[in-house]
């Protein structure tokens, strides 16, 4: 008796050995994939890489500004992986707090009255930074009243239900977008109280509350004296990336070394295990959807001052692309799904180049197919369920 | 110490404890035996809070623990190593230790309890800096055993500490509660080795589908029959 019972440890490593690398599964796939590329792709394969030969310079440029672009892809990605992590719930709305940060970052920015043409660029830069705060005060209470209130009371359902609550949520976004871009509302608020700087929000929302708008280009566009003049790199640029990096190594260093970001990371392991350390798991998942809240509004606003507009809308495509590079990563591994996004925003900016944009899209989800048919779990996460 | 007065516990419509009564004095090592599915992993959980009661008390130091919720039960002073050790396999063996003082904010103290789970575990110390997950089974139950004790707890509560390991372990593991337990901290202790529980032990329930049908002192319950045809393998 006694000792009988083999440990049933769902932590322990992985009780089936690694399948051999060349599976049957797996020698088709690469049999398939050599006949498609040999009669199919590679002509056009060929004229990418003369293409590329013959330019350095603008493979270069495309190279720099698609790792600038998987920065924010990266901040993006975190904010789903940090959820799936400790709930192992895809959080559809993720995407559309980004846009929500973005609408938030406009309406800011009209309130306070910037403008690249009179306002001083001490004023902006420190606006802009109150501005980053203020966003993302607003889409972490956003994201974490969405946890409380739309998937806490379905943590005990099946995983179906919170999974459709999460696209419910993303939905609801959405018409919160059309709602805060609607200037006629804006307009009668602003009436009613006799308000210039709402009547400036009104006025940057227009009349279509479903149309794009415009923000202002706050951000300084001269080229960055160190990188050769060849190449077009701006500060806005450098900027994004830095900003965003900050985002991401702030983040890491949260998780890895101070305590409560050790229990999320215990949390995300084993809910009931860490309730028996103490740890209080409602809370720390409140915290962690904070986290990724804050992250998403920040990015919102990096991408819309970049790109120079909001759209409802834009949080759908977004997220699709950082859902995407969390997988491409590794869902659940922070470190992964950085790396993801980095991968997703090169492609992108070289299939754009190359291959054409329309395109983009098919190449980065053939991408995907491709890698998860050899690593399942993504590039980093581990087999067996790498979490946070 | 610790009292359960008629505790009825249930998982959704399975009713799991049916009215169970028990008492833990200051300093004892008292342990739960019972064959699979009886209820003692339950009955360890319902006293940590992680399936409360749905009638009956739950006593510690003459505060009821019935409505708190299992966070909150640590810093009261009870701690558990489960079944099946549950380490985080991605935290660090110190990090795992870490999380076991995630209440308490005494960094000096903590890092002396730390040590103290060292002198107790060597093996840990060898493996401060490796995932939990890496560990062989025997060191992942030294460092559930240890993780428990960085609460500082007044009651110890393990499920099958034994459960998986190599002899010459199990001596080793039973041989550390009677150290902890000599050191002041009460223990209460479930186990399917039921001859070396009742060997440290001071009193002993036998649990049966969730009602207990013996109980008292362990030396003498190492002498009864149906005990030792049940429990010890003897016939
Ligand atoms: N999560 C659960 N959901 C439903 N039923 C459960 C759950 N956990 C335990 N049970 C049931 O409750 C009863 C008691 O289980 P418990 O784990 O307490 O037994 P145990 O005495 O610890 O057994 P073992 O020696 O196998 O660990 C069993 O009938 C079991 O099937
Ligand atoms: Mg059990």
């Amino acid at each position: 008796m006694a000792a009988s019972q083999t440990p049933s440890s769902p932590q322990a490593a992985p009780l089936v050995p690694r399948e051999p690398f060349l599976t049957k599964r797996r020698a088709f796939s690469i049999v398939g994939l050599i006949i498609f590329l040999g009669f199919f792709a590679i002509p056009i394969y060929q004229t990418i890489l003369l293409e590329m030969w013959d330019s350095p310079r603008q493979l270069t440029q495309q190279i720099v500004i698609g790792l600038t672009k998987g920065t924010y892809i990266a901040v993006i990605a975190l904010g789903y992986t940090l959820v799936y992590g400790i709930l192992e719930l895809i959080n559809f709305a993720h995407g559309d707090l980004f846009m929500i940060g973005a609408f938030l970052s406009l309406i800011f920015i009209s309130l306070f009255g910037l403008d690249p043409k009179t306002s001083s660029g001490i004023t902006i830069f420190f606006s802009l930074l109150g501005i980053l705060g203020l966003v993302m005060l607003c889409t972490a209470f956003l994201n974490a009243g969405i946890e409380r209130f739309a998937y806490r009371p379905l943590r005990n359902a099946p995983r179906l239900a919170p999974l459709i609550s999460a696209i419910g949520m993303s939905f609801v976004l959405q018409n919160v977008g059309i709602f805060l871009g609607d200037g006629l509302i804006w307009d009668k608020i602003a009436d009613g109280l006799g308000s210039d700087a709402i009547g400036r929000v009104a006025d940057a929302m227009g009349t279509q509350s479903v149309a794009p708008k415009n923000i202002p280009d706050l951000l300084p566009n001269g080229q960055v004296f160190f990188i050769p003049d060849s190449l077009k790199y701006t500060y806005k640029d450098l900027l994004v990336a830095v900003v965003s990096l900050g985002l991401l190594a702030g983040l890491y260093s949260f998780v890895r070394f101070t305590k409560l970001g050790k229990a999320i990371r215990a949390t995300a392991q084993d809910r009931d295990a860490a309730r028996l350390m103490g740890i209080n798991a409602d809370r720390t998942i409140s915290v962690t959807f904070l986290i990724g809240g804050a992250l998403g509004g920040a990015a919102g606003m990096i991408v819309g001052l970049y790109n120079g507009t909001a759209l409802f809308s834009m949080g759908f495509t977004a997220g699709l692309l950082s859902f995407t590079a969390a997988v491409l990563g590794g869902i659940g591994n922070i470190l992964g799904s950085a790396l993801g996004g980095l991968l997703i925003g090169l492609i992108l900016a070289l299939s754009d180049q190359y291959i054409g944009t329309r395109w983009s899209n098919a190449v980065i989800f053939a991408i995907l197919v491709l890698i998860l048919l050899f690593r399942p779990t993504g590039l980093l996460g581990q087999e067996g369920g790498q979490k946070a | 110490m610790l009292q359960l007065q008629n505790v009825h516990t249930y998982y959704g419509n399975i009713h799991a404890l049916k009215g169970i009564s028990l008492e833990i004095n200051q300093g004892e090592i008292v342990t739960l035996i019972g064959s699979n599915g009886a209820g003692k992993s339950t009955t360890l959980r319902t006293i940590s809070g992680i399936t409360p009661p749905r009638t009956g008390q739950v006593l510690f130091e003459g505060k009821t623990l019935n409505s708190v919720p299992a966070h909150k039960i640590v810093s009261q002073g009870i701690s558990q190593s489960p079944e099946g050790r549950r380490i985080f396999a991605n935290l660090t063996v110190r990090e795992n230790l870490e999380m076991g003082a995630f209440t308490r904010n005494d960094k000096a103290e903590i890092a002396s309890d730390m040590d103290r789970v060292f002198e107790l575990f060597p093996r840990l110390k060898e493996r401060v800096a490796q995932r939990g997950g890496t560990l062989s089974g025997g060191e992942q139950q030294m460092l559930a055993i240890g993780r428990a004790l960085m609460s500082r707890p007044r009651l110890l509560l393990l499920d099958e500490p034994s459960m998986g390991l190599a002899p010459v372990l199990v001596d080793l593991i039973f041989e550390i509660i009677q150290n902890i337990n000599n050191q002041g901290t009460t223990i209460l202790v479930v186990e399917q080795n039921a001859l070396m529980a009742l060997g440290i032990a001071h009193r002993a329930y036998v649990l049966q589908t969730g009602v207990i049908v013996k109980a008292g002192d362990a030396a003498t319950l190492r002498e009864d029959e149906d005990v030792q045809k049940a429990y010890l393998g003897m016939e």
